[in-house]
């Protein structure tokens, strides 16, 4: 089974170790500079982008702010359409629900479509404990199961890997699943999906349990929406008897013509496509067609305590298109695992401690894993400030005083003092400045050492500006 | 016109001589520059680290020591980004009169200095002479925040002597980030590691940008890797000229 994030080191220490992994670093590089420049160029075709942003960022909105009000309506109308809703305030809740459900069918192995809100809950982890096998059946995402792996990304969790290392996976776990990989297999792409093709065929067609999640649920008609590029969602969803959706509460969208917003502004963002491949949406259940039993689990899990902050809630906005993950130069460098979480990069970074709190140090060492650059904030379909809400949440952070923050606190009041004394700034400044000869070019200790490192520090001048300014423009 | 120059703390500190191009260069285009002395830290890097409430006394000092004034310019993006950007938030957020009256005042009077010259005196020539070659880092807070476009290009193409040359992967970030380089020591080092690449490949003598900031983080990698190429602001090479050249 994959592994979980539980006990990650904090950020910069999780991320110094991929910083140096050559081969990490160039698989990240690759992959997010190809898929960059293929965004940019998709979304440039549209000459109404700017207007979908809008437009996408306000029905987020908008259904966030009602949110009660769509969620009892998502209720009657998939209840009414055959579908039966579950409610999960948190992770446990929400497998010990699934996993019920399965038992209640007698199986004891599930095909399952991608889906983040799986992942976050660590529904395969808690199904295995209880004797249920979860396969995995998006290619990206039975690569990281086969090899034990966690996913590093939103769309392509396997993205810090080359073909090379998946041909090595494939041929060393494959069999321990089911159909094993056919000899002789290489790297090329084709072989490579080829054999991941009979691997999962055997499964769809033995699968009495399919379990998915949802990119968007129509509160109008009870409709689920998922888009995807290879179809394997489409069979897990229409040839199990029994149907599981769980569902993070802010997927809703008010009506289908919402959707005409996010089905242009998701694949170009995501993908680089102008549509994605496959677009499948299931509205309860139909009799002789698609799966006779469908449940949707709604899942809190964090969320309505993140609508609760005012700026920390246009998080929920995200559609988890990962545009911001393949701009951002520190996931760049950093790679996905750093972050401790399924929601890796800078929605991670603003997601993750809002769902899970700040209490432990990977969680609050997140708001910290950005140049604030501004990247992430410039792409985001759904214009989601992330730096806004970094900056928001560091001083949550820095509120709750955790290890190392008191001696900050005290650095930034002391310094605070100083500036709101220009005459002691001065002659502050007049003293760095007389005794520069002494100032090393390299520091010790923490701090100011680890900036010494890898730069040198400029020298002192003779005077500051303010000196040279009473001198000559007296 | 009633002209203040914001010096910043980090300039008035470390890189007077970026203070002092700026006061030349506007003095050299008929300008009447004033340094109100009260003046200190926009409070930028508290901000940032998530010391909000401790940014207020900086946003009212600032209110006060810049009152009076048409314009406020600055050689430094981030700093007017702050004021931009942020100082309405800490506004909302304090409830405070005089911080939201400051805020309210400062806002559309504060300039970074390229943004002065080319769209308030009119100015993208502004006599200077700078023999060399020249590739520009537009650092993200002049690139995305304050969407200087083209002014700094327009001004360098300017110099007479000067020689631009492109910066590759100009766009992305050189990993300072404030005290993001202490506490992401690794990612801060290596994006800084990658900037400086492209700028030395670029064979040109001088990198320069408009943000001393991120001028001291990648000066601080050139220097350590002992490299022929210095990184200087663009208002100093604005202010060298024939006479008067920047050594
Ligand atoms: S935050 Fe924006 S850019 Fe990032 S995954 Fe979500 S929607 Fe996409």
């Amino acid at each position: 089974m994959s592994g979980t994030f539980i006990g990650m080191p904090t950020f910069p220490q999780a991320a110094r170790g991929a910083v140096h992994d050559v081969t990490l670093r160039a698989n990240l590089r690759h992959a997010t500079h190809t898929i960059r420049a293929k965004r940019e160029k998709a979304v440039s075709e549209l000459s109404d982008w700017a207007a979908l942003r809008e437009a996408g960022k306000r029905i987020k909105d908008h259904t966030l702010r009602h949110l009660d009000r769509y969620l009892v309506q998502v209720e009657e109308t998939v209840t009414a359409a055959g579908g039966i809703v579950h409610w999960a305030a948190d992770a446990d809740e929400a497998n010990r629900i699934v996993t019920r459900l399965v038992k209640e069918t007698g199986e004891s192995e599930v095909v399952k479509v991608k889906s983040m809100a799986t992942q976050e809950i660590g529904l395969n982890e808690a199904l295995e404990a209880e004797g249920i096998a979860a396969y995995e059946t998006d290619l990206a995402e039975l690569i990281v199961q086969l090899g034990k792996d966690r996913p590093s990304h939103i769309l392509v969790p396997a993205i810090h890997r080359n073909r090379a290392e998946i041909r090595d996976i494939f041929r060393a776990e494959m069999g321990e699943w089911g159909r094993p990989a056919p000899d002789g297999l290489t790297d090329t792409p084709a072989e490579l999906a080829e054999a991941a093709r009979l691997h999962l065929r055997e499964k769809f067609l033995r699968a009495k349990v399919g379990i998915s999640g949802a990119n968007f649920v129509v509160a109008e008609t009870g409709t689920l929406v998922v888009v995807e590029s290879e179809g394997n969602g489409r069979m897990c969803l229409t040839l199990p008897e029994t149907l599981i959706s769980v569902v993070g509460i802010e997927k809703i969208v008010p009506a289908w013509q919402d959707l005409e917003v996010f089905l242009q502004t998701l694949p170009r963002s995501s993908t680089a496509e102008r549509m994605n491949p496959y677009t499948s949406t299931w509205t309860g259940t139909t009799d002789e067609d698609g799966p006779r039993a469908f449940h949707l689990v709604l899942l809190d899990n964090g969320r309505t305590d993140t609508l609760a902050d005012e700026v920390g809630r246009q998080a929920l906005r995200c559609i988890r298109c990962s545009a911001c993950l393949n701009v951002c130069p520190v996931y760049e460098r950093a790679g996905g695992h750093a972050y401790g979480s399924v929601y890796p990069g800078p929605i991670g970074a603003i997601l993750t401690p809002q769902l899970r709190g700040t209490t432990s140090e990977i969680d609050a060492s997140l708001p910290y894993a950005s140049s604030l650059c501004g990247a992430c904030y410039e792409v985001c379909p759904v214009a989601i400030d992330i730096p806004e809400v970094l900056v928001h949440l560091r001083e949550r952070v820095a509120d709750e005083g955790g290890r190392g923050h008191r001696l900050e606190k005290a650095a930034i009041r002391a310094a605070g003092w100083v500036l709101n004394h220009p005459g002691a700034l001065a002659a502050g400044e007049r003293v760095a400045a007389k005794t520069r000869r002494f100032h090393p070019k390299k520091l010790p200790g923490p701090g100011a050492g680890q900036w010494t490192n890898s730069r040198d520090l400029p020298p002192m001048p003779a005077e500051p500006f303010r000196d040279w300014w009473r001198k000559n423009r007296p | 016109m009633r002209v203040a120059l914001f010096a910043t703390c980090v300039n008035d500190a470390i890189y007077p001589s970026t203070a002092i191009a700026t006061v030349k260069v506007l003095e050299r285009l008929g300008v009447s520059v004033d340094f109100p002395a009260a003046q200190t830290c926009c409070g930028q890097p508290q901000f940032n680290t998530g010391y909000r409430r401790e940014t207020e006394p900086l946003v009212r000092r600032m209110g006060r020591a810049f009152e009076g004034y048409d314009y406020i310019v600055t050689p430094s993006g981030s700093c007017v980004a702050m004021v931009r950007d942020n100082y309405p938030r800490v506004a909302r957020r304090s409830g405070n009169e005089e911080l939201t009256r400051a805020a309210r005042s400062l806002v559309p009077r504060t300039y970074e200095l390229t943004e002065f010259l080319v769209d308030v005196l009119g100015v993208t020539d502004t006599g200077a002479y700078y023999p060399h070659k020249v590739t520009y880092h537009p650092s993200c807070h002049g690139l995305r925040m304050l969407a200087l476009g083209d002014r700094p290009y327009r001004l360098l193409r300017n110099v007479e002597g000067l020689e631009l040359v492109e910066l590759p992967a100009a766009d992305e970030c050189c990993g300072f980030g404030g005290t993001f380089a202490v506490k992401n020591p690794d990612v801060s080092a290596a994006m800084g590691a990658d900037k400086v690449r492209n700028a030395r490949s670029t064979a040109a003598d001088v990198l320069c940008g408009a943000d001393n900031s991120c001028l001291m983080h990648i000066g601080g990698i050139l220097r350590r890797q002992d490299a022929p190429q210095r990184a200087i602001h663009i208002a100093e090479i604005l202010a060298s000229t024939e006479e008067e050249p920047l050594v």
